[in-house]
């Protein structure tokens, strides 16, 4: 049932259970918000959006304030106005105040609302709270005094992705945000997949950055410092140059990164059809020979640690495939190297990804050989924007450049790793031709596209049916292993990715992307893919190659030793 | 008493009293038995010690002791019951001797060491004077000479006792007296007589409002819930009595705890709820205790459980203890705390009476309020209407303390005078000093002050003066009371316990507070700091306003009341912390100064040495000098000089 | 009091005989829980509230939040002489401040401490309803009336001579 609803003295379309904010978006009527997560129950905690309802005089949260017929709303009457600023004049006034010095000056929506609001001078001042900052994490650094209690990050560690490390700790304005015991958060059950720092408003979240070191390696010259990029990369960093969601801008890249001054720049993409390979190959074994079904993908470091804390009875799952970036990693210092005769220990690796659980992953143990790690640094999207700007780079001046082969040259359907579904469709590509010699006839597997966070196929190869699904959100994936650790559920190979929508939605992304952007990120990939014309992994010459004088075949030996790794049950705070 | 005559005493209160609900039979046996049960009929001394919270405080347990003691070496056969409390909380402890044949008598500060004097007396017949507060008026029995009842008392004349009726009387833990004063029979009647939706209307129709502050209408809340279909509905007793200076609901749930669990049952059989919880504070354990024997027996009694009195009604009552969060009062914030959450309030709606409590229609509602509705049932709506003003029905159960000469509890028909209650009930200001103002609503409420005096206490005349009925606290203030000191208390109360969630208040409330701080803390010649406590004075209404208007819940909407109203009201007072950096009350430590009469001193060095933080310079045998800029105004050396050589000015 | 110093075997079975108490998974009863096990530990520690989020199913981190949200729950264990000052309207009007200084001069521990000896812990609670008999402390439960910065000394010596 619809009616009207008078806002700002013009009738609008309202609709029977939907709230006043719900009304006011799809009429382009904009009111601030801080604590607003869409689709989910208002917290009503920031009272930003408050707009005031002239028929009794009161100022209500529009986030959280059902639709009545005959309602007459100002949302920016003086009264509104002088509340909202007083609201940010309040937090500003227990802030560190130090814009000039935080990674988020010019993206933070405190300043945004701050400088919206006409805020001129420290008008209310007053003892700030002092809480320590917390850099015990590999990925993800939190800075409490920055932390404006929207709740925001507690909601989507809680609910999205299912691992609830962070809640509110005291009460009152002693009120901060912490793990368990307000122990350092290395030591709590984070995944480091970064979402909290995509929905924090202010600094109060941010990624750890290795800024530092890398700069000082680009200056050594005895250092070869390669790069490599996630699929994802080249179709989301447009957007922190300003430019529309969507825009693939893969070859500019390449050019930007080596005017920065890396020696060779890699494709991680190349990895994911080497990923593919592998993994098809272990798929098949595991199917023929009886082995631990269903296979669980393990590309993304943030489900790897979620599975080793939440569900170490299902490790023996988990495919024995290290990560694209880690494969990668491994091959350049030890194949790579060897061939072009530089010394492993002279090569800074570094990998650009869409994800703060990668720096996480570098770091892990069984990711070095010989004490040294495959992976030395790994940048964000954001990262590697600033590093652009950093060296002053135009990117709408540079000519395309390619990448550096070998390694560089990639097939379509490892692009399709930077979306949901997209190491199943790649997969069950590989898969089918390891099986029957022949190509599938439609590459293209719907159901397992798109943004939905649990989606299921099955596919026929050989007679033999194949039950696969695909989740995103770590909180579905508890739902389906739950459901398929009840038996319910029938399933031979399972992709999951932390993020909603996978790495395209990644921790490690542009800050402040509508769930639109998200989308033509996406759209991006599957147009590669479209228009490409190698779409499966195992008809990429590099691979063939690779394989050919190096490798031996996947599941070999060198592979096993390369390109494979192990798990281990985690003991953190649950 | 054995357990075969406990059996059959219940067999007779459910058979004959209970069940027979319609009958007032004239009966003589039953009446004769019902007065046994009642005790007032007596076939042996009975004692009565008030052992609630605040007469144990008083020294009760050791008076129990004594009386024990005594009865033991006198041997004389008596009963000693241990009741709540009645309300006098200046004379505690307060023992009550009842002798057949004779009205029972209470007596006045009874410590340990009185008892045997007063119990050697009235043994004797005689009524000790200086002890004696006043005899019940019983019909069948001695009126003692020269002893006024106690319904004459200046502090009971003018009260109206419905909630309280029980308090300091009955045995809190007896089920059988408080049936045979008619208690469970309005539930009983409830069930077989009347619809849900009937229940609802009486209540409604009697003008009952929430006594826990908000005065929302109590039978439209109920009717709301009765409206919505759902598979489970809770009913919730909200006793997380956490207003500072409020304690009417502990003295409720210690002296008689069955009213509470049988306003909460016909409560919940008006909702069609078949669960209820009771939120209580861990800090009262003596109500907790014997809120958990009160249901045992009411359990044993079928009056809680399945299918009751073969009515096919279920009720089943559960305790929550809180754990310490003023903001659980706040109706969503409590069912979260039920839940096993963090207090936290959610914005409304969704209504606990569409959505509440596990995401069930759900009504909550204080203790005094459930207190009240058996006798609503019992007497009818018109009944209990007749009492009250307008839109106040009833009677109001007000906590008294502060400077006031009888702390206390006293319940009052709506409608009474501010001025009745303090000056002519409560016997006025302690020590005879002059009535400044009294703080009506606790942390929500507000000030009023002498000009105010004759206002009658409603909801709606308190919100006009800018108080606030709240949970009843009523603390009086004296000339010797600071009141940017009582702000500056509230404010601190409320910044401690606001939950943090919504930015107004978890914010607001802390530079409310600091702005309070900085004008009753120590001078400082420093220029810029002076400008900063100009400001904020002069902040203080705007920033209220804007916590009083965006705030998520009651708790930080009414957040800023205490420091606006004594703003309004004692302006002056404000003024002369400001600019004269002067407290007149004398209260606020930081802005006395002292001086050191160089005539007086001694050079005693006695001063120097007491100082904590050195502020004192001066030599042996010579004149002491304080150095205002160290100086903490602890007044350590004012207390220490043996030659009041040190003055405050 | 004396169990809190035995060792840490005892007290899990104990934690575990209170859990046992609970179905397993329901976490409304979070608060009970925590409730029990503090009046027998007389605090929560670490391995507790980890005992209670695997019984519970809960994460760690939310049991810390509701641990931290109330006012009654301690992480450290309390002294022997547990002293509660009530800072009412009506203790606060009557002087609890000065008593408050006084105790905390006298024990030499702030609110939510416990003394190096473990004899006193002291906490700040709000009002404890006996405004009747304002300033009022309590300790282990026991109500102490009308208290002045005077009559402190000897409250808290009355049971330092228990010693």
């Amino acid at each position: 049932m619809s009616f009207l609803i008078n806002v700002n003295n013009k009738n609008i379309e309202a609709r029977d259970g939907e709230t006043i904010l719900d009304a006011m978006k799809r009429e382009g009527i904009q009111v601030p918000t801080l604590c607003y997560i869409k689709d989910r129950f208002p917290s009503g905690s920031c009272r930003m959006c408050v707009v005031e309802n002239t028929k009794n005089g009161r100022l209500v949260t529009a986030c959280s304030t059902p639709v009545e017929e005959g309602m007459n709303i100002q949302t920016h009457s003086p009264r509104v106005i002088e509340s909202r600023k007083t609201i940010v004049e309040l937090l500003l006034s227990n802030h560190p105040d130090d814009c000039l010095y935080c990674v988020r000056n010019r993206n933070c929506e405190l300043q945004d609302l701050s400088e919206e609001l006409q805020v001129r001078e420290r008008r209310i001042k007053g003892e700030k709270n002092t809480i320590h900052l917390d850099r015990s994490g590999a990925s993800i650094v939190r800075d409490p005094e920055k932390c404006i209690l929207c709740g925001r990050c507690v909601r989507i560690c809680e609910e999205v992705m299912g691992v609830a490390c962070i809640d509110f700790i005291d009460r009152g304005s002693k009120s901060f945000i912490g793990t368990a015991f307000d122990k350092s958060i290395n030591t709590s059950s984070c995944v480091n997949c970064g979402q909290c720092i995509m929905v924090c408003p202010t600094g109060a979240l941010t990624e750890k950055s290795h800024f530092t070191e890398l700069i000082s390696m680009l200056n050594n010259p005895e250092k070869t410092v390669i790069v490599q990029y996630a699929p994802s990369i080249s179709v989301s960093l447009a957007e922190e140059f300003g430019m529309p969601p969507g825009v693939d801008i893969n070859n500019i890249m390449n050019a930007a990164l080596r005017k920065i001054g890396f020696k060779y720049v890699f494709d991680t993409t190349f990895a994911a059809d080497l990923t593919i390979m592998e993994e098809a190959a272990e798929l098949i074994d595991r199917v023929k020979n009886g082995g631990t079904l269903p296979m669980i993908t393990s590309c993304c470091p943030g489900w790897v640690k979620f599975s080793e804390q939440f569900y170490p009875d299902m490790l023996p799952n988990l495919s024995t495939c290290k990560s694209p970036q880690q494969m990668l990693g491994a091959v350049v210092k030890s194949h790579w190297a060897s061939e072009k005769g530089v010394n492993p220990e002279n090569i800074y690796s570094v990998s650009v990804m869409p994800c703060t659980a990668k720096k996480f992953e570098a770091q892990r143990e069984e990711m070095t050989s010989m004490g040294l790690s495959d992976v030395d640094a790994v940048l964000t999207t954001r990262e590697l924007g600033q590093l652009i700007r950093m060296y002053g780079i135009d990117i709408k001046q540079l000519a395309p450049e390619t990448t550096d082969s070998p390694l560089g040259y990639r097939s379509s359907a490892g692009k399709l790793f930077g979306a949901s579904g997209g190491v199943m469709e790649a997969a069950i590509r590989t898969a089918y031709h390891m099986l029957t010699g022949e190509e599938l006839v439609r590459f293209k597997i719907e159901p397992l596209r798109g943004m939905k966070g649990c989606k299921e196929a099955s596919i026929e190869v050989n007679g033999l049916k194949l039950n696969v699904a695909v989740v995103n959100g770590l909180a579905n994936a508890r739902i389906l292993l739950d459901s398929v650790n009840r038996g319910e559920k029938d399933i031979h190979f399972i992709e999951v990715m932390a993020c909603p929508g996978g790495c395209i939605n990644g921790g490690g992304q542009h800050i402040g992307a509508s769930e639109d952007a998200v989308m033509a990120r996406m759209k991006a990939l599957y147009d590669i893919d479209e228009k490409e014309t190698v779409k499966v992994s195992h008809r990429n010459p590099d691979i063939i190659k690779l394989y050919e004088t190096f490798l031996g075949k996947p599941l070999g030996d060198k592979s096993h030793k390369l390109l494979h790794t192990n798990y281990l049950k985690r003991d953190v705070l649950l | 008493m054995n357990s075969q005559y406990n059996s059959s005493v219940k067999d007779f209160l459910i058979d004959e009293v209970l069940r027979d609900f319609t009958n007032n039979s004239k009966d003589p046996h039953l009446l004769e038995q019902i007065s046994v049960l009642r005790n007032e009929k007596i076939s042996e001394p009975v004692i009565y010690v008030g052992a609630g919270t605040c007469g144990l405080g008083a020294g009760a347990a050791k008076t129990l002791k004594s009386v024990r003691k005594y009865i033991e070496e006198k041997d004389i056969k008596a009963r000693v019951i241990e009741t709540g409390c009645i309300g006098l909380c200046a004379v505690e402890p307060i023992m009550d001797v009842q002798i057949p044949g004779y009205n029972r008598v209470s007596f006045q500060n009874v410590t340990e060491d009185k008892v045997d004097e007063v119990l050697d007396a009235v043994f004797q017949l005689e009524v000790p004077e200086k002890f004696v507060l006043g005899q019940f008026d019983q019909s069948d029995t001695r009126k003692w000479d020269g002893v006024r009842f106690l319904k004459d008392h200046p502090f009971f004349a003018p009260q109206k006792r419905l909630v309280l009726k029980n308090c300091g009387i009955i045995d809190p833990v007896d089920i059988k007296e408080y049936i045979a004063r008619g208690g469970y029979k309005s539930y009983i009647k409830a069930i077989n007589v009347h619809s849900p939706s009937d229940i609802c209307d009486i209540i409604e129709k009697s003008g009952l409002r929430g006594r826990g502050g908000g005065g929302f209408p109590t039978g439209l809340k109920w009717k709301f819930a009765n409206r919505e279909e759902s598979d489970q509905k809770y009913l919730i007793c909200n006793a997380d009595e956490g207003d500072p200076g409020a304690f009417m609901d502990r003295a409720v749930i210690e002296g008689d705890p069955h009213r509470l669990i049988e306003g909460m049952a016909i409560g919940a059989y008006a909702i069609g709820a078949t669960k209820a919880y009771i939120y209580i504070r861990a800090e009262y354990p003596l109500a907790i205790e014997r809120l958990e024997s009160a249901i045992e027996e009411a359990r044993e009694y079928g009056l809680v459980g399945e299918d009751i009195f073969g009515t096919g009604v279920d009720f089943d009552i559960r305790i929550k203890k809180g754990a310490g969060a003023f903001v659980c009062g706040e109706e969503t914030a409590l069912m979260h705390s039920i839940e096993g959450k963090r207090g936290m309030p959610r914005p409304r709606p969704p209504f606990p009476t569409t959505r509440g409590l596990f995401g069930k229609p759900s009504v909550i509602n204080n203790v005094e309020t459930f207190a009240n509705v058996s006798e609503i049932l019992l007497n009818g709506a018109d009944w209990f209407a007749s009492t009250g003003t307008e839109k106040s029905k009833g009677t109001k159960v007000f906590a008294l303390s502060g400077k006031i000469a009888l702390t206390g509890l006293v319940e009052i028909p709506m409608g009474t005078t501010v001025r009745e209650v303090i000056f002519d009930i409560a016997g006025g200001i302690l020590n005879n000093r002059k009535f400044k103002a009294v703080q009506i609503g606790g942390p929500s409420g507000g000030c009023i002050t002498e000009e105010n005096l004759d206002i009658q206490i409603d909801y709606d005349s308190l919100i006009n003066v800018g108080a606030m009925m709240g949970s009843g606290g009523l603390v009086v203030m004296d000339e010797d009371t600071c009141m940017v000191d009582v702000a500056k208390f509230f404010m601190g109360f409320i910044q401690r316990e606001s939950c943090g969630k919504c930015i107004p208040c978890r914010e607001g409330t802390k530079r409310l507070l600091e702005i309070l701080e900085s004008i009753t803390s120590k001078p400082d010649a420093a220029n810029t700091e002076a400008l900063d406590r100009f400001k904020g004075v002069m902040q203080i209404e705007k920033l209220s306003q804007v916590i009083k208007d965006t705030s998520l819940c009651g708790l930080g909407q009414t957040a800023p009341n205490p420091v606006l109203s004594t703003h309004k009201l004692f302006r002056d007072e404000y003024e002369a912390h400001l600019y004269d950096r002067q407290c007149p009350a004398g209260v606020c430590q930081n802005l006395k100064v002292y001086k050191i009469d160089v005539d007086k001193c001694t050079g005693c060095t006695v001063c120097i040495r007491k100082c904590p933080v050195d502020a004192i310079i001066g030599s042996k045998k010579s004149p002491h000098f304080i150095v205002e800029d160290k100086c903490i105004g602890c007044g350590a050396c004012y207390e220490a000089c043996k030659f009041d050589a040190i003055e405050v000015v | 009091m004396e169990k809190n110093r035995e060792s840490g075997v005892v007290m899990e079975t104990k934690v575990r005989e209170i859990l046992d108490r609970y179905p397993e998974g329901r976490t409304e009863n979070l608060i009970p829980v925590l409730q029990d096990i503090q009046e027998t530990d007389g605090y929560l520690s670490e391995e507790s509230v980890l005992e209670v989020s695997r019984h519970l199913k809960m994460p760690a981190s939310k049991i810390y939040g509701v641990a931290t949200f109330y006012n009654q729950f301690r992480f450290a264990p309390l002294g022997k002489y547990h002293v509660q000052i009530c800072c009412g309207t009506a203790c606060h009007v009557l002087g609890a401040s000065t008593v408050l200084e006084e105790i905390e001069k006298n024990i030499g521990v702030k609110s939510g401490e416990t003394t190096k000896d473990g004899l006193f812990s002291m906490e700040v609670v709000a009002c404890i309803g006996a405004c009747g008999l304002a300033p009022v402390i309590s300790i282990n439960g026991n109500f102490h009336a009308k208290v002045t910065g005077e009559s402190i000394k000897e409250i808290l010596d009355n049971y330092r001579n228990q010693e």
